[in-house]
Protein backbone atom coordinates (compact mmCIF):
# COMPACT_ATOMS: atom_id res chain seq x y z
CA UNK A 1 0.00 0.00 0.00
CA UNK A 2 2.92 2.41 0.76
CA UNK A 3 3.80 1.86 -2.51
CA UNK A 4 1.28 2.86 -4.28
CA UNK A 5 0.99 6.33 -2.72
CA UNK A 6 4.78 6.48 -3.22
CA UNK A 7 3.94 5.89 -7.12
CA UNK A 8 0.64 8.08 -6.70
CA UNK A 9 2.73 10.54 -5.17
CA UNK A 10 5.28 10.88 -7.85
CA UNK A 11 3.00 10.68 -11.00
CA UNK A 12 0.62 13.32 -9.52
CA UNK A 13 3.95 15.25 -9.14
CA UNK A 14 4.37 15.18 -12.64
CA UNK A 15 1.40 16.23 -13.82
CA UNK A 16 1.56 19.14 -11.49
CA UNK A 17 5.15 20.18 -12.51
CA UNK A 18 4.71 19.97 -16.15
CA UNK A 19 1.94 22.14 -17.84
CA UNK A 20 0.10 19.27 -18.42
CA UNK A 21 -2.25 19.49 -15.41
CA UNK A 22 -2.97 23.17 -15.59
CA UNK A 23 -4.18 23.28 -19.19
CA UNK A 24 -6.57 20.30 -18.78
CA UNK A 25 -7.91 21.99 -15.64
CA UNK A 26 -8.16 25.22 -17.48
CA UNK A 27 -9.34 23.85 -20.66
CA UNK A 28 -11.67 21.95 -19.01
CA UNK A 29 -12.93 24.73 -16.73
CA UNK A 30 -13.43 26.86 -19.96
CA UNK A 31 -15.72 24.76 -21.60
CA UNK A 32 -17.36 23.34 -18.60
CA UNK A 33 -18.10 26.94 -17.62
CA UNK A 34 -19.70 27.44 -20.91
CA UNK A 35 -21.80 25.02 -20.32
CA UNK A 36 -22.81 25.87 -17.26
CA UNK A 37 -23.58 29.76 -18.30
CA UNK A 38 -25.58 28.28 -21.28
CA UNK A 39 -27.77 25.96 -19.06
CA UNK A 40 -28.31 28.99 -16.56
CA UNK A 41 -29.33 30.98 -19.36
CA UNK A 42 -31.90 28.63 -20.93
CA UNK A 43 -32.95 27.95 -17.34
CA UNK A 44 -33.78 32.03 -16.92
CA UNK A 45 -35.01 32.31 -20.39
CA UNK A 46 -37.66 29.44 -19.74
CA UNK A 47 -38.77 30.59 -16.46
CA UNK A 48 -39.46 34.17 -17.72
CA UNK A 49 -41.27 32.46 -20.92
CA UNK A 50 -43.44 30.75 -18.37
CA UNK A 51 -43.84 33.70 -15.57
CA UNK A 52 -45.16 35.87 -18.74
CA UNK A 53 -47.60 33.07 -20.75
CA UNK A 54 -49.40 33.32 -16.68
CA UNK A 55 -49.22 29.69 -16.75
CA UNK A 56 -46.36 29.59 -14.48
CA UNK A 57 -45.39 25.72 -13.70
CA UNK A 58 -42.29 25.33 -11.10
CA UNK A 59 -39.15 24.34 -12.87
CA UNK A 60 -36.70 22.07 -10.67
CA UNK A 61 -32.88 23.07 -10.81
CA UNK A 62 -31.95 19.92 -10.49
CA UNK A 63 -34.05 18.34 -13.38
CA UNK A 64 -33.56 21.64 -15.71
CA UNK A 65 -29.75 22.13 -14.70
CA UNK A 66 -27.57 19.46 -13.15
CA UNK A 67 -29.28 16.36 -14.60
CA UNK A 68 -28.05 17.53 -18.10
CA UNK A 69 -24.75 19.29 -17.04
CA UNK A 70 -23.58 16.04 -15.41
CA UNK A 71 -24.16 13.69 -18.41
CA UNK A 72 -22.49 16.96 -20.30
CA UNK A 73 -19.54 16.68 -17.86
CA UNK A 74 -19.70 12.60 -18.83
CA UNK A 75 -19.22 13.13 -22.15
CA UNK A 76 -16.96 15.95 -22.03
CA UNK A 77 -14.54 13.42 -19.94
CA UNK A 78 -14.53 11.18 -22.87
CA UNK A 79 -12.36 13.43 -24.49
CA UNK A 80 -10.06 14.53 -21.64
CA UNK A 81 -9.23 11.22 -20.38
CA UNK A 82 -7.11 9.84 -23.25
CA UNK A 83 -4.68 13.16 -22.32
CA UNK A 84 -4.58 12.49 -18.25
CA UNK A 85 -3.56 8.40 -19.44
CA UNK A 86 -1.55 8.67 -22.51
CA UNK A 87 1.92 9.40 -21.00
CA UNK A 88 1.41 7.18 -17.92
CA UNK A 89 3.33 4.02 -19.11
CA UNK A 90 4.27 5.41 -22.95
CA UNK A 91 6.55 8.32 -21.46
CA UNK A 92 8.32 5.93 -18.76
CA UNK A 93 9.22 3.05 -21.66
CA UNK A 94 10.16 5.96 -24.10
CA UNK A 95 12.69 6.83 -21.20
CA UNK A 96 13.32 3.85 -20.02
CA UNK A 97 12.42 4.85 -16.55
CA UNK A 98 10.50 2.29 -16.42
CA UNK A 99 13.75 -0.33 -15.86
CA UNK A 100 13.91 1.51 -12.64
CA UNK A 101 10.37 1.21 -11.27
CA UNK A 102 10.52 -2.66 -12.84
CA UNK A 103 13.81 -3.38 -10.79
CA UNK A 104 12.49 -2.09 -7.88
CA UNK A 105 11.41 -3.76 -4.82
CA UNK A 106 7.92 -2.72 -5.78
CA UNK A 107 4.93 -5.10 -7.13
CA UNK A 108 3.62 -4.73 -10.69
CA UNK A 109 0.70 -4.14 -9.40
CA UNK A 110 1.74 -1.30 -7.08
CA UNK A 111 2.76 0.54 -9.80
CA UNK A 112 -0.32 0.22 -11.81
CA UNK A 113 -2.73 0.71 -8.77
CA UNK A 114 -0.32 3.87 -8.05
CA UNK A 115 -0.77 5.65 -11.71
CA UNK A 116 -4.22 4.79 -11.78
CA UNK A 117 -5.37 6.35 -8.53
CA UNK A 118 -2.99 9.39 -9.43
CA UNK A 119 -4.86 9.58 -13.15
CA UNK A 120 -8.38 9.60 -10.89
CA UNK A 121 -7.34 12.35 -8.55
CA UNK A 122 -6.29 14.28 -11.17
CA UNK A 123 -9.56 13.49 -13.23
CA UNK A 124 -11.05 14.57 -9.74
CA UNK A 125 -9.25 17.80 -9.67
CA UNK A 126 -11.42 18.53 -13.15
CA UNK A 127 -14.37 17.99 -11.08
CA UNK A 128 -13.92 20.24 -8.58
CA UNK A 129 -14.19 22.73 -11.38
CA UNK A 130 -17.77 21.61 -11.71
CA UNK A 131 -18.55 21.86 -8.14
CA UNK A 132 -17.05 25.64 -7.88
CA UNK A 133 -20.20 26.45 -10.27
CA UNK A 134 -22.77 24.16 -8.95
CA UNK A 135 -22.11 25.95 -5.84
CA UNK A 136 -23.24 29.10 -7.14
CA UNK A 137 -26.90 27.25 -7.57
CA UNK A 138 -26.96 26.37 -3.98
CA UNK A 139 -26.17 29.79 -3.37
CA UNK A 140 -28.67 31.70 -4.94
CA UNK A 141 -31.32 28.69 -5.66
CA UNK A 142 -31.95 25.48 -3.35
CA UNK A 143 -31.15 22.19 -5.21
CA UNK A 144 -31.19 18.98 -4.00
CA UNK A 145 -28.04 17.67 -3.48
CA UNK A 146 -28.49 13.78 -2.88
CA UNK A 147 -28.83 13.48 -6.34
CA UNK A 148 -25.55 15.53 -7.09
CA UNK A 149 -23.53 13.30 -4.88
CA UNK A 150 -24.46 10.05 -6.75
CA UNK A 151 -24.08 11.73 -9.96
CA UNK A 152 -20.54 12.83 -9.00
CA UNK A 153 -20.04 8.92 -7.80
CA UNK A 154 -21.24 8.14 -11.08
CA UNK A 155 -18.80 10.28 -13.20
CA UNK A 156 -15.92 9.40 -10.95
CA UNK A 157 -16.65 5.59 -11.86
CA UNK A 158 -17.08 5.87 -15.13
CA UNK A 159 -14.05 7.73 -15.67
CA UNK A 160 -12.11 5.37 -13.34
CA UNK A 161 -13.31 2.43 -15.72
CA UNK A 162 -12.10 4.99 -19.16
CA UNK A 163 -8.78 5.90 -16.81
CA UNK A 164 -8.54 2.33 -16.70
CA UNK A 165 -8.77 0.73 -20.08
CA UNK A 166 -6.37 3.80 -21.27
CA UNK A 167 -4.00 2.66 -18.48
CA UNK A 168 -3.85 -0.69 -20.38
CA UNK A 169 -3.34 0.93 -23.59
CA UNK A 170 -0.91 3.12 -22.26
CA UNK A 171 1.40 -0.02 -21.47
CA UNK A 172 0.99 -1.19 -25.56
CA UNK A 173 3.60 1.71 -26.78
CA UNK A 174 5.70 3.58 -26.13
CA UNK A 175 4.51 6.40 -28.36
CA UNK A 176 2.57 8.90 -26.16
CA UNK A 177 0.10 9.85 -29.02
CA UNK A 178 -0.54 6.89 -30.57
CA UNK A 179 -1.61 5.74 -26.56
CA UNK A 180 -3.51 8.79 -26.67
CA UNK A 181 -5.49 8.34 -30.36
CA UNK A 182 -6.31 4.64 -29.26
CA UNK A 183 -7.56 5.39 -26.21
CA UNK A 184 -9.62 8.68 -27.67
CA UNK A 185 -10.58 5.74 -30.27
CA UNK A 186 -11.92 3.01 -28.17
CA UNK A 187 -13.56 6.28 -25.69
CA UNK A 188 -15.71 7.47 -28.35
CA UNK A 189 -16.87 3.25 -29.35
CA UNK A 190 -17.54 2.71 -26.34
CA UNK A 191 -19.76 5.90 -25.97
CA UNK A 192 -21.74 5.45 -29.45
CA UNK A 193 -22.35 1.82 -28.74
CA UNK A 194 -25.38 2.73 -27.20
CA UNK A 195 -26.69 3.70 -30.81
CA UNK A 196 -27.52 0.58 -32.02
CA UNK A 197 -30.27 0.13 -29.50
CA UNK A 198 -32.12 2.96 -31.26
CA UNK A 199 -33.14 0.79 -34.21
CA UNK A 200 -32.13 -3.02 -33.26
CA UNK A 201 -33.38 -4.69 -30.23
CA UNK A 202 -31.56 -8.44 -31.09
CA UNK A 203 -29.60 -9.85 -28.90
CA UNK A 204 -26.12 -8.33 -30.08
CA UNK A 205 -27.93 -5.16 -30.43
CA UNK A 206 -28.45 -5.25 -26.07
CA UNK A 207 -25.28 -6.61 -25.93
CA UNK A 208 -23.54 -3.56 -27.79
CA UNK A 209 -25.69 -1.36 -25.97
CA UNK A 210 -24.91 -3.26 -22.71
CA UNK A 211 -20.97 -1.93 -23.37
CA UNK A 212 -21.68 1.44 -24.30
CA UNK A 213 -20.56 3.51 -20.78
CA UNK A 214 -22.70 5.75 -21.21
CA UNK A 215 -26.25 4.08 -20.67
CA UNK A 216 -25.04 3.44 -17.26
CA UNK A 217 -24.44 6.57 -16.61
CA UNK A 218 -28.15 8.09 -16.99
CA UNK A 219 -29.14 6.29 -13.58
CA UNK A 220 -26.56 7.79 -11.79
CA UNK A 221 -27.09 11.09 -13.56
CA UNK A 222 -30.87 10.82 -12.13
CA UNK A 223 -29.80 10.56 -8.79
CA UNK A 224 -30.29 6.96 -8.39
CA UNK A 225 -28.01 4.61 -7.56
CA UNK A 226 -28.41 1.12 -9.20
CA UNK A 227 -26.28 -1.16 -8.00
CA UNK A 228 -26.17 -2.75 -11.41
CA UNK A 229 -24.61 0.20 -12.93
CA UNK A 230 -21.71 0.43 -10.38
CA UNK A 231 -21.05 -3.11 -10.54
CA UNK A 232 -20.68 -2.53 -14.55
CA UNK A 233 -18.04 0.20 -13.96
CA UNK A 234 -16.38 -1.93 -11.52
CA UNK A 235 -15.81 -4.83 -13.66
CA UNK A 236 -14.53 -2.54 -16.45
CA UNK A 237 -12.22 -1.23 -13.86
CA UNK A 238 -10.63 -4.38 -12.44
CA UNK A 239 -10.92 -5.85 -16.27
CA UNK A 240 -8.42 -2.84 -17.36
CA UNK A 241 -6.25 -3.20 -14.92
CA UNK A 242 -6.03 -6.99 -15.19
CA UNK A 243 -4.76 -6.45 -18.47
CA UNK A 244 -2.63 -3.47 -17.51
CA UNK A 245 -1.11 -6.02 -15.39
CA UNK A 246 -0.99 -9.00 -18.03
CA UNK A 247 0.35 -6.53 -20.50
CA UNK A 248 3.39 -5.47 -17.95
CA UNK A 249 4.26 -8.86 -17.51
CA UNK A 250 4.09 -9.56 -21.87
CA UNK A 251 6.17 -6.61 -22.17
CA UNK A 252 9.19 -8.06 -20.07
CA UNK A 253 9.02 -11.51 -22.04
CA UNK A 254 8.98 -10.19 -25.10
CA UNK A 255 11.14 -7.21 -25.13
CA UNK B 1 27.48 -13.46 -4.43
CA UNK B 2 26.11 -14.06 -7.94
CA UNK B 3 25.76 -17.46 -9.41
CA UNK B 4 24.62 -17.57 -12.82
CA UNK B 5 24.08 -21.24 -14.37
CA UNK B 6 23.47 -22.29 -17.86
CA UNK B 7 21.62 -18.66 -18.29
CA UNK B 8 19.67 -18.39 -21.79
CA UNK B 9 17.75 -15.92 -23.49
CA UNK B 10 15.72 -16.56 -26.21
CA UNK B 11 13.51 -14.42 -28.31
CA UNK B 12 11.54 -15.78 -31.15
CA UNK B 13 13.85 -15.98 -33.87
CA UNK B 14 17.37 -15.44 -31.72
CA UNK B 15 19.13 -16.41 -29.06
CA UNK B 16 20.52 -13.41 -27.19
CA UNK B 17 22.11 -15.31 -24.27
CA UNK B 18 23.31 -18.69 -25.09
CA UNK B 19 24.01 -21.19 -21.66
CA UNK B 20 25.84 -18.70 -19.79
CA UNK B 21 27.61 -19.72 -16.27
CA UNK B 22 29.88 -17.93 -14.32
CA UNK B 23 30.84 -16.68 -10.37
CA UNK B 24 31.35 -13.53 -8.99
CA UNK B 25 32.60 -13.41 -5.42
CA UNK B 26 31.49 -11.00 -2.73
CA UNK B 27 33.38 -7.16 -2.92
CA UNK B 28 35.24 -8.13 -6.58
CA UNK B 29 34.63 -5.46 -9.05
CA UNK B 30 33.79 -8.11 -12.60
CA UNK B 31 34.30 -6.34 -16.02
CA UNK B 32 31.59 -7.60 -18.56
CA UNK B 33 33.09 -7.40 -21.92
CA UNK B 34 32.08 -7.59 -25.17
CA UNK B 35 31.08 -6.21 -28.36
CA UNK B 36 27.97 -4.12 -29.00
CA UNK B 37 24.98 -6.56 -29.15
CA UNK B 38 26.95 -9.50 -27.26
CA UNK B 39 24.53 -10.13 -24.93
CA UNK B 40 25.77 -7.77 -21.91
CA UNK B 41 22.50 -5.71 -21.53
CA UNK B 42 20.44 -8.72 -21.53
CA UNK B 43 22.34 -10.75 -19.31
CA UNK B 44 22.01 -8.21 -16.96
CA UNK B 45 18.36 -7.45 -17.43
CA UNK B 46 18.12 -10.81 -16.05
CA UNK B 47 19.87 -10.73 -13.27
CA UNK B 48 17.91 -7.27 -12.00
CA UNK B 49 14.82 -9.13 -12.73
CA UNK B 50 13.52 -6.91 -15.37
CA UNK B 51 13.58 -9.87 -18.18
CA UNK B 52 12.93 -13.53 -16.38
CA UNK B 53 15.66 -15.83 -18.87
CA UNK B 54 14.01 -18.38 -20.69
CA UNK B 55 16.08 -21.37 -19.52
CA UNK B 56 18.93 -21.80 -16.42
CA UNK B 57 19.38 -20.05 -13.27
CA UNK B 58 20.52 -17.00 -11.38
CA UNK B 59 21.16 -16.47 -8.12
CA UNK B 60 22.25 -13.17 -6.57
CA UNK B 61 22.53 -13.65 -2.71
CA UNK B 62 21.53 -16.98 -2.52
CA UNK B 63 17.79 -16.02 -3.94
CA UNK B 64 16.56 -17.12 -7.30
CA UNK B 65 15.49 -14.21 -9.97
CA UNK B 66 12.70 -16.06 -10.95
CA UNK B 67 11.16 -17.23 -7.51
CA UNK B 68 12.12 -14.58 -5.47
CA UNK B 69 12.73 -11.10 -7.28
CA UNK B 70 11.42 -9.12 -4.31
CA UNK B 71 14.31 -10.52 -2.08
CA UNK B 72 16.74 -10.24 -5.33
CA UNK B 73 15.40 -6.24 -6.10
CA UNK B 74 16.16 -5.39 -2.38
CA UNK B 75 19.60 -6.30 -3.15
CA UNK B 76 20.64 -4.80 -6.38
CA UNK B 77 21.25 -1.46 -7.43
CA UNK B 78 20.97 -0.83 -11.22
CA UNK B 79 21.99 1.99 -13.71
CA UNK B 80 21.03 0.80 -16.68
CA UNK B 81 22.48 2.47 -20.16
CA UNK B 82 20.63 5.39 -19.87
CA UNK B 83 20.19 7.04 -16.37
CA UNK B 84 16.81 6.50 -15.75
CA UNK B 85 15.76 9.82 -14.38
CA UNK B 86 12.81 12.05 -14.76
CA UNK B 87 13.95 15.47 -16.14
CA UNK B 88 11.09 16.93 -14.48
CA UNK B 89 11.81 16.30 -10.94
CA UNK B 90 14.96 18.05 -8.95
CA UNK B 91 18.08 15.75 -8.07
CA UNK B 92 17.02 15.29 -4.63
CA UNK B 93 13.76 15.02 -5.18
CA UNK B 94 14.71 12.14 -7.55
CA UNK B 95 16.44 10.74 -5.18
CA UNK B 96 14.10 10.48 -2.51
CA UNK B 97 11.60 9.31 -4.59
CA UNK B 98 13.81 6.41 -5.60
CA UNK B 99 14.70 6.08 -1.79
CA UNK B 100 11.16 5.38 -1.21
CA UNK B 101 10.77 2.86 -3.80
CA UNK B 102 13.67 0.67 -2.28
CA UNK B 103 12.31 1.32 1.21
CA UNK B 104 13.77 3.62 2.92
CA UNK B 105 11.87 6.56 4.80
CA UNK B 106 12.18 8.71 7.96
CA UNK B 107 15.33 9.80 9.06
CA UNK B 108 16.95 7.17 7.39
CA UNK B 109 15.87 8.64 3.60
CA UNK B 110 17.71 11.81 4.51
CA UNK B 111 20.71 10.04 5.95
CA UNK B 112 21.31 8.03 2.63
CA UNK B 113 20.18 11.08 0.41
CA UNK B 114 22.95 13.45 1.66
CA UNK B 115 25.38 10.30 1.85
CA UNK B 116 25.11 9.41 -1.44
CA UNK B 117 25.36 13.14 -2.99
CA UNK B 118 28.41 13.35 -1.10
CA UNK B 119 29.94 9.91 -2.55
CA UNK B 120 28.79 10.68 -6.17
CA UNK B 121 29.76 14.42 -6.14
CA UNK B 122 26.03 15.99 -6.97
CA UNK B 123 25.54 17.63 -3.91
CA UNK B 124 25.99 21.05 -5.67
CA UNK B 125 23.19 20.26 -8.46
CA UNK B 126 20.53 18.92 -5.43
CA UNK B 127 17.89 21.51 -6.63
CA UNK B 128 18.62 21.39 -9.81
CA UNK B 129 16.09 19.95 -12.35
CA UNK B 130 17.38 16.61 -13.75
CA UNK B 131 16.69 17.15 -17.33
CA UNK B 132 18.66 20.53 -16.79
CA UNK B 133 21.89 18.24 -16.05
CA UNK B 134 24.75 17.71 -18.04
CA UNK B 135 25.28 14.06 -19.37
CA UNK B 136 28.49 13.59 -16.80
CA UNK B 137 25.62 14.57 -13.79
CA UNK B 138 22.95 12.64 -14.76
CA UNK B 139 25.58 9.46 -15.00
CA UNK B 140 26.67 10.65 -11.72
CA UNK B 141 22.60 10.78 -10.59
CA UNK B 142 22.30 7.32 -11.99
CA UNK B 143 24.98 5.98 -9.75
CA UNK B 144 23.48 7.69 -6.49
CA UNK B 145 20.26 6.05 -7.22
CA UNK B 146 21.82 3.04 -7.67
CA UNK B 147 23.46 2.70 -4.37
CA UNK B 148 21.08 4.86 -2.45
CA UNK B 149 19.85 1.85 -0.48
CA UNK B 150 22.85 0.65 -0.19
CA UNK B 151 22.39 -2.74 -2.07
CA UNK B 152 24.80 -5.76 -1.77
CA UNK B 153 25.40 -6.13 -5.62
CA UNK B 154 25.66 -3.12 -8.31
CA UNK B 155 25.06 -3.61 -11.87
CA UNK B 156 25.96 -0.96 -14.25
CA UNK B 157 25.85 -1.10 -17.75
CA UNK B 158 28.30 0.67 -19.72
CA UNK B 159 28.45 3.39 -16.95
CA UNK B 160 31.28 5.69 -18.59
CA UNK B 161 29.31 5.67 -22.42
CA UNK B 162 29.00 8.76 -23.90
CA UNK B 163 30.84 10.66 -21.52
CA UNK B 164 33.91 13.15 -21.98
CA UNK B 165 37.42 11.47 -21.16
CA UNK B 166 37.92 13.82 -17.98
CA UNK B 167 34.14 12.36 -16.77
CA UNK B 168 34.80 9.05 -17.66
CA UNK B 169 38.35 9.00 -15.03
CA UNK B 170 35.36 10.46 -12.39
CA UNK B 171 33.60 7.55 -13.19
CA UNK B 172 35.87 4.98 -13.27
CA UNK B 173 37.23 6.84 -10.00
CA UNK B 174 34.19 5.97 -8.42
CA UNK B 175 33.18 2.60 -9.08
CA UNK B 176 36.31 1.35 -7.88
CA UNK B 177 35.77 3.92 -4.79
CA UNK B 178 32.52 2.09 -4.72
CA UNK B 179 34.09 -1.25 -4.65
CA UNK B 180 34.87 -1.94 -0.81
CA UNK B 181 31.29 -2.00 -0.14
CA UNK B 182 29.79 -3.37 -3.18
CA UNK B 183 29.60 -6.22 -5.60
CA UNK B 184 30.10 -4.82 -8.83
CA UNK B 185 28.97 -6.00 -12.34
CA UNK B 186 30.11 -3.57 -15.19
CA UNK B 187 29.55 -3.97 -18.75
CA UNK B 188 32.00 -2.08 -21.32
CA UNK B 189 32.84 -2.35 -24.54
CA UNK B 190 35.91 -0.31 -23.97
CA UNK B 191 38.93 -2.74 -22.94
CA UNK B 192 41.43 -0.50 -20.76
CA UNK B 193 37.95 0.12 -18.67
CA UNK B 194 38.36 -3.14 -17.76
CA UNK B 195 41.93 -3.03 -17.05
CA UNK B 196 41.80 0.12 -14.90
CA UNK B 197 38.66 -0.75 -12.85
CA UNK B 198 37.95 -4.66 -12.48
CA UNK B 199 39.53 -7.30 -10.95
CA UNK B 200 37.76 -10.39 -12.94
CA UNK B 201 36.99 -10.55 -16.90
CA UNK B 202 33.90 -11.93 -18.36
CA UNK B 203 33.94 -11.84 -22.28
CA UNK B 204 31.12 -12.58 -24.21
CA UNK B 205 30.04 -12.94 -27.82
CA UNK B 206 26.99 -13.88 -29.65
CA UNK B 207 25.41 -14.44 -26.42
CA UNK B 208 27.89 -17.21 -25.82
CA UNK B 209 30.70 -16.79 -22.72
CA UNK B 210 34.02 -16.62 -24.50
CA UNK B 211 36.26 -16.50 -21.32
CA UNK B 212 36.63 -16.06 -17.48
CA UNK B 213 39.99 -14.78 -16.50
CA UNK B 214 41.71 -11.97 -13.84
CA UNK B 215 42.52 -9.20 -15.70
CA UNK B 216 45.67 -9.99 -14.34
CA UNK B 217 46.51 -12.71 -15.88
CA UNK B 218 44.78 -11.14 -19.40
CA UNK B 219 47.30 -8.34 -19.07
CA UNK B 220 50.17 -11.03 -18.72
CA UNK B 221 49.19 -12.57 -22.31
CA UNK B 222 49.01 -9.00 -23.89
CA UNK B 223 52.29 -7.86 -22.04
CA UNK B 224 54.94 -8.59 -24.95
CA UNK B 225 57.25 -11.78 -24.25
CA UNK B 226 55.94 -12.91 -20.95
CA UNK B 227 54.79 -16.24 -22.75
CA UNK B 228 56.85 -17.79 -25.35
CA UNK B 229 55.48 -20.47 -27.46
CA UNK B 230 58.31 -23.42 -28.25
CA UNK B 231 58.88 -26.45 -30.94
CA UNK B 232 60.92 -29.08 -30.20
CA UNK B 233 61.86 -31.99 -31.96
CA UNK B 234 64.44 -35.02 -31.37
CA UNK B 235 66.91 -35.50 -34.19
CA UNK B 236 66.74 -39.49 -34.03
CA UNK B 237 65.30 -40.39 -31.11
CA UNK B 238 61.77 -39.66 -29.71
CA UNK B 239 61.99 -37.35 -27.08
CA UNK B 240 60.58 -37.91 -23.98
CA UNK B 241 58.20 -34.95 -22.88
CA UNK B 242 59.02 -34.70 -19.37
CA UNK B 243 62.79 -34.73 -19.84
CA UNK B 244 62.23 -31.80 -21.89
CA UNK B 245 59.81 -29.97 -19.98
CA UNK B 246 62.19 -30.51 -17.11
CA UNK B 247 65.24 -29.28 -18.45
CA UNK B 248 62.78 -26.05 -19.92
CA UNK B 249 62.22 -25.54 -16.31
CA UNK B 250 65.59 -25.06 -15.62
CA UNK B 251 66.17 -22.14 -17.87
CA UNK B 252 66.51 -18.89 -15.22
CA UNK B 253 63.81 -16.60 -15.61
CA UNK B 254 60.72 -19.39 -16.87
CA UNK B 255 57.92 -19.06 -14.00
CA UNK B 256 56.10 -22.30 -15.36
CA UNK B 257 56.23 -24.84 -18.69
CA UNK B 258 52.87 -26.38 -20.19
CA UNK B 259 53.17 -29.17 -22.84
CA UNK B 260 50.57 -27.55 -25.86
CA UNK B 261 50.95 -30.49 -28.18
CA UNK B 262 52.71 -33.39 -28.79
CA UNK B 263 53.09 -34.44 -32.52
CA UNK B 264 54.73 -37.71 -33.35
CA UNK B 265 58.65 -36.11 -33.08
CA UNK B 266 57.56 -33.05 -32.10
CA UNK B 267 57.01 -31.09 -28.86
CA UNK B 268 55.11 -27.64 -28.55
CA UNK B 269 55.24 -26.03 -25.06
CA UNK B 270 53.81 -22.94 -24.01
CA UNK B 271 56.52 -20.92 -21.67
CA UNK B 272 55.65 -18.28 -18.88
CA UNK B 273 57.98 -16.40 -17.85
CA UNK B 274 58.92 -13.85 -14.92
CA UNK B 275 58.01 -10.44 -15.42
CA UNK B 276 59.82 -8.32 -17.70
CA UNK B 277 62.29 -10.84 -18.74
CA UNK B 278 63.56 -11.15 -22.08
CA UNK B 279 64.29 -15.08 -22.30
CA UNK B 280 64.00 -16.51 -25.92
CA UNK B 281 67.96 -16.59 -26.25
CA UNK B 282 68.64 -18.41 -23.17
CA UNK B 283 65.70 -20.99 -24.02
CA UNK B 284 67.08 -21.56 -27.67
CA UNK B 285 70.52 -22.31 -26.29
CA UNK B 286 69.33 -24.76 -23.46
CA UNK B 287 67.63 -26.39 -26.42
CA UNK B 288 70.42 -26.42 -28.92
CA UNK B 289 72.76 -27.54 -26.72
CA UNK B 290 71.00 -30.43 -25.75
CA UNK B 291 71.16 -31.77 -29.04
CA UNK B 292 67.50 -31.39 -29.83
CA UNK B 293 65.56 -29.45 -32.84
CA UNK B 294 64.45 -26.11 -32.58
CA UNK B 295 62.03 -25.60 -35.00
CA UNK B 296 60.17 -22.60 -33.17
CA UNK B 297 59.91 -19.86 -31.21
CA UNK B 298 57.71 -17.10 -30.98
CA UNK B 299 56.51 -14.65 -28.26
CA UNK B 300 52.61 -15.38 -27.40
CA UNK B 301 52.30 -11.99 -27.62
CA UNK B 302 48.87 -9.81 -27.98
CA UNK B 303 47.42 -6.69 -26.81
CA UNK B 304 44.36 -6.82 -25.18
CA UNK B 305 42.51 -5.86 -28.18
CA UNK B 306 44.36 -8.89 -29.74
CA UNK B 307 43.28 -11.23 -26.79
CA UNK B 308 39.92 -9.49 -26.96
CA UNK B 309 39.67 -9.97 -31.04
CA UNK B 310 40.93 -13.48 -30.67
CA UNK B 311 38.82 -14.70 -27.99
CA UNK B 312 35.44 -12.97 -29.68
CA UNK B 313 36.73 -14.78 -33.14
CA UNK B 314 36.71 -11.65 -34.79
CA UNK B 315 38.75 -12.88 -37.98
CA UNK B 316 38.42 -9.28 -39.65
CA UNK B 317 40.98 -7.35 -37.21
CA UNK B 318 42.85 -10.41 -36.71
CA UNK B 319 46.77 -8.97 -36.47
CA UNK B 320 49.63 -11.14 -38.62
CA UNK B 321 51.06 -14.13 -37.18
CA UNK B 322 54.17 -13.07 -35.00
CA UNK B 323 57.42 -13.65 -37.47
CA UNK B 324 59.68 -16.42 -36.17
CA UNK B 325 62.47 -15.46 -34.19
CA UNK B 326 65.24 -17.64 -33.67
CA UNK B 327 68.34 -16.49 -31.03
CA UNK B 328 70.69 -19.13 -31.07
Amino acid sequence: MRNVWIICRKELGSYFVSPVAYILLIMFGLIFGFFFWNALGAFVFESIQSQMSGRSFPMNLNEWIIRPLLSNVSVIGLFFIPMITMRLFAEEKRTGTIELLVTSPVRDIEIILGKWLASVALYACLLVFTALNFALLFRYGNPDWKPLLVGYLGLLLQAGALLAIGTFISTLTKNQIIAGAVTFGVCLLLWVLEWVSGYETSAWARVLAYMSVITHFESFGKGVLDSKDAVFYITVIFLGLFFTARSMESLRWRS
Amino acid sequence: MINVKDLTKRYARTTAVDHISFEVAQGQIVGFLGPNGAGKTTTMRMLTCFLPPSSGTATVAGFDVLEQPLQVKKRIGYLPETPPIYPEMSTSEYLRFVGKLKGLSGAELDRRVDYVCGRCAVAEVKTKLLGKLSKGYRQRVGLAQAIIHNPDVLILDEPTAGLDPKQINETRDLIKDLAGEHTIILSTHILPEVEQTCQQVIIINRGKLVATDSVRNLQARARGAESVLIEVAGRAEVLDPLMVQRKLEQVPGIARVVAKQEFDSRLVFELETSKGRFVRGDVARAVVESGWDLNELRPAAMSLEEVFLQLTGEDAAKPEETPVEVHA
